[in-house]
């Protein structure tokens, strides 16, 4: 893992007294919430409907059992005893109070963590993939190549006022398991003719109101150039990008409106002006950076055979674990998605097992995936029983990887200023509807994504099902979707029709999935069925 | 005048800046004014004879401004570059590494809460272009590797 030197302790220490005294300067009234507002958003912090809301970044969702333990002591001193993972690999805390939001920063930062940039329009946390360092299918580490990303977009001076907020994901293998391309700018970094390592950029996905899937602007950046390039594509949008309406202002719309060949071209001239100035790091940077990221020190004599006499077990491995690239060795999935639990929420009891686990099975690493769940990436296959069965006994066990249980939900109206209608509720209830791991499993994969407005940040777009909740003249109504996805065959989910109340949707995904398993041919996962055989069965079933 | 806050050891012009299009079409003038929609590239073949320019910042989250400012400092420009309008404290350290020299803000700033802000961060992550004390300021990655 990346380690902290002198100059990056430096930066994040300066942040904390900074935003210290940006507070004091509030609370004795020295600044009015309007001026507030603007830093106190560049530290992650939100008004929300009861309380602030707290963002701490967890760079590229990679963290320690030290910075895990840190989380879980944050939630039981200043929250109340849980914390919430989120889809950018973030954790939030519901119920923070104004004055103590300094304390909490300081704490972040004898752990090497912070809440820089993780709200406000600015380039945000940069995501990966939850399993870098550990996939059987990865050609590199995209790690170090976020890391440098993270460096390079840290108070940036020019990009620190944007247009609006600006994601940026990095992977590494042919699967997309961070909806790369549904980001500002998605990078995957390939090998050219030649064998060299570089980037391939997708420019102007996103979510929100105008889905959008990012096209491929460049197929190859060297690594000497990666900062570069990124310059160009940042500048031509913080000088172009629409500030006239904040909900064409993300650079999707800039790209959609100029047509993807104009904005590249646009893109390429300040490029090779970029070229003549040097900002670029030189490639012993992004090497540095490398050297904090080696394998474990693994066990090359493990048994890669697994004992799976006991059911249950065996159920948690088929549908938790994921090939690793050591023999012996398996990625574990912990699921934060129990049966009428709150999508991504943590206890911080949870939270400080989980950092104990990944002390004593995971070479002290874990993960958290945009699909809010947290992981193990390098267990050992002789001893995932023992961990299986520690994880079992605090509710953190369910073996429902990629079902329909494993949903993806914002907080919803429970907890957040903008939602429309409420999120939670309707999760529950689904996951009630299909408590039946025998059920789920028999429906097979099924990305059931959940929005409480239009905003999107349960990725309901990008659900095989999507849900979206919507005030309809002061009642909550869900519309449905069907057919989008967030991963390598990325798709836009399509409406099905009029909405449905909070028990009416609870029914229609039922009967959708019922559609799914008389009309599904050999293994054909939902979205594959709903592809081949279109929207009108499943019309015929809801509406009719 | 007297209220321009000058980041570094020159003094300010007293110039008056006219709009783009004035100070287009009038051979005769020194300082310009730069609105966040306005293209700065119009401005580079006549850097020769600009010694003031200011960019306006009719509200402090349109960060356009920044971009015109790196243009300008990378083309060559070195004569003052001046933000103003809705300029705060918290922007001015971003305005100081984009190579901007002054700021002339619609809102007093208080003097010790600008040297705070100017002086909050020990070091840089990223090369920027501008005239002295930015040109020659060393981003992290570079003292790192030095």
């Amino acid at each position: 893992m990346y380690k902290y030197d002198e100059y990056d302790q430096a930066m994040v220490d300066a942040r904390v007294e900074e935003f210290r005294d940006q507070t004091r300067r509030r609370l004795a009234g020295e600044l009015t919430e309007d001026q507030f507002k603007p830093l106190r958003l560049m530290n992650g912090l939100y008004l929300q409907l009861h309380a602030y809301m707290l963002r701490v970044a967890i760079p590229y969702g990679t963290l320690n059992s030290q910075q895990m333990n840190m989380l879980g002591h944050i939630a039981r001193k200043y929250d109340r005893g849980y914390g919430h993972f989120t889809t950018r690999q973030n954790i939030q805390y519901n119920w923070i109070k104004l004055e103590d939001a300094p304390d909490i920063l300081a704490d972040l930062s004898t752990v090497e963590m912070h809440a820089i940039q993780t709200s406000g329009n600015c380039i945000r946390n940069i995501s990966s993939d939850q399993f870098a360092g550990a996939a059987a299918d990865e050609i590199t580490d995209p790690r170090p190549w976020a890391e440098l990303l993270r460096q390079w977009s840290s108070f940036h001076p020019e990009f620190s006022y944007l247009p609006r907020k600006f994601k940026i994901a990095v992977i590494a293998s042919d699967e997309d398991r961070a909806a790369m391309r549904l980001h500002d700018i998605g990078i995957q970094l390939i090998h050219n003719d030649a064998g060299k390592l570089g980037a391939k950029f997708f420019v102007g996905g996103g979510m929100g109101r105008t889905p959008m899937i990012g096209p491929e602007i460049r197929d190859f950046v060297p690594a000497d150039e990666l900062i570069h390039y990124a310059e160009a594509c940042l500048r031509v949008y913080n000088r172009y990008g629409r500030r006239d309406n904040k909900y064409k202002a993300r650079i999707k719309i800039l790209v959609h409106e100029l047509g993807k060949d104009e904005y590249t071209r646009q893109v390429e001239e300040e490029f090779a002006h970029m070229k003549t100035l040097g900002l670029n790091p030189p490639v012993a940077e992004l090497a540095r950076i490398t050297e904090f990221f080696p394998d474990p020190a693994y066990d090359t004599t493990a048994n890669d055979e697994l004992d799976l006499t006991d059911p249950d077990f065996r159920i948690w491995v088929e549908q938790n674990t994921h090939p690793h690239k050591q023999a012996g060795y398996a990625i574990a999935n912990i699921s934060l998605k129990p049966t009428g639990g709150i999508p991504g929420d943590a206890s911080a009891d949870q939270i400080d097992l989980m950092a104990d686990l990944a002390k004593e099975y995971s070479f002290d690493e874990l993960r958290v995936t945009h699909a809010q769940n947290i992981v193990l990436p390098h267990v050992k296959k002789s001893e995932l029983y023992a961990l299986w069965q520690k994880l079992d006994d605090a509710g953190l066990a369910p073996a429902n990887l990629d079902l329909i249980s494993d949903m993806i939900a914002c907080p919803g109206l429970d907890y957040c200023s903008l939602a429309n209608a409420r999120s939670i509720p309707v999760a529950q209830k689904i996951g009630q509807r299909f408590s039946d791991i025998g059920r789920q499993k028999e429906l097979g994969e099924l990305k059931l994504k959940i929005s409480g407005c239009i905003n999107a940040c349960g990725h309901h777009h990008a659900g095989h099902i999507g849900i979206l909740g919507v005030d309809r003249k002061g009642v909550e109504n869900y519309q449905l979707s069907l057919g989008g996805s967030g991963a390598e065959d990325v798709s836009l989910a399509k409406i099905t029709g009029p909405g449905f109340d909070e028990d009416g949707i609870v029914d229609a995904v039922e009967k959708v999935t019922d559609v799914y398993l008389r009309d599904r041919e050999g293994d054909e996962r939902f979205v594959d069925t709903y592809r081949r055989i279109g929207m009108v069965p499943f019309k015929e079933a809801l509406y009719d | 005048m007297t209220d321009i806050i000058i980041f570094n050891d020159r003094s300010a012009s007293d110039a008056v800046a006219v709009s783009l299009e004035g100070f287009l079409g009038a051979s005769n003038t020194t300082a310009v004014r730069i609105e966040p929609g306005e293209d700065i590239r119009e401005l580079l073949p006549h850097l020769d004879r600009v010694a003031l320019v200011e960019i306006n910042f009719p509200v402090f989250g349109d960060g356009r401004g920044y971009s015109a400012a790196q243009i300008l400092r990378e083309h060559g420009f070195t004569g003052e570059l001046r933000a103003i309008g809705d300029v705060l404290v918290d922007q001015l350290a971003y305005m100081l590494r984009c190579g901007f020299d002054s700021a002339d803000p619609d809102q007093a700033l208080d003097a010790d809460a600008v040297q705070n802000a100017l002086n909050r961060y020990p070091h840089v992550y990223q090369k920027t272009t501008g005239t002295a004390p930015i040109s020659g300021r060393r981003p992290i990655w570079e003292i790192r590797h030095e």
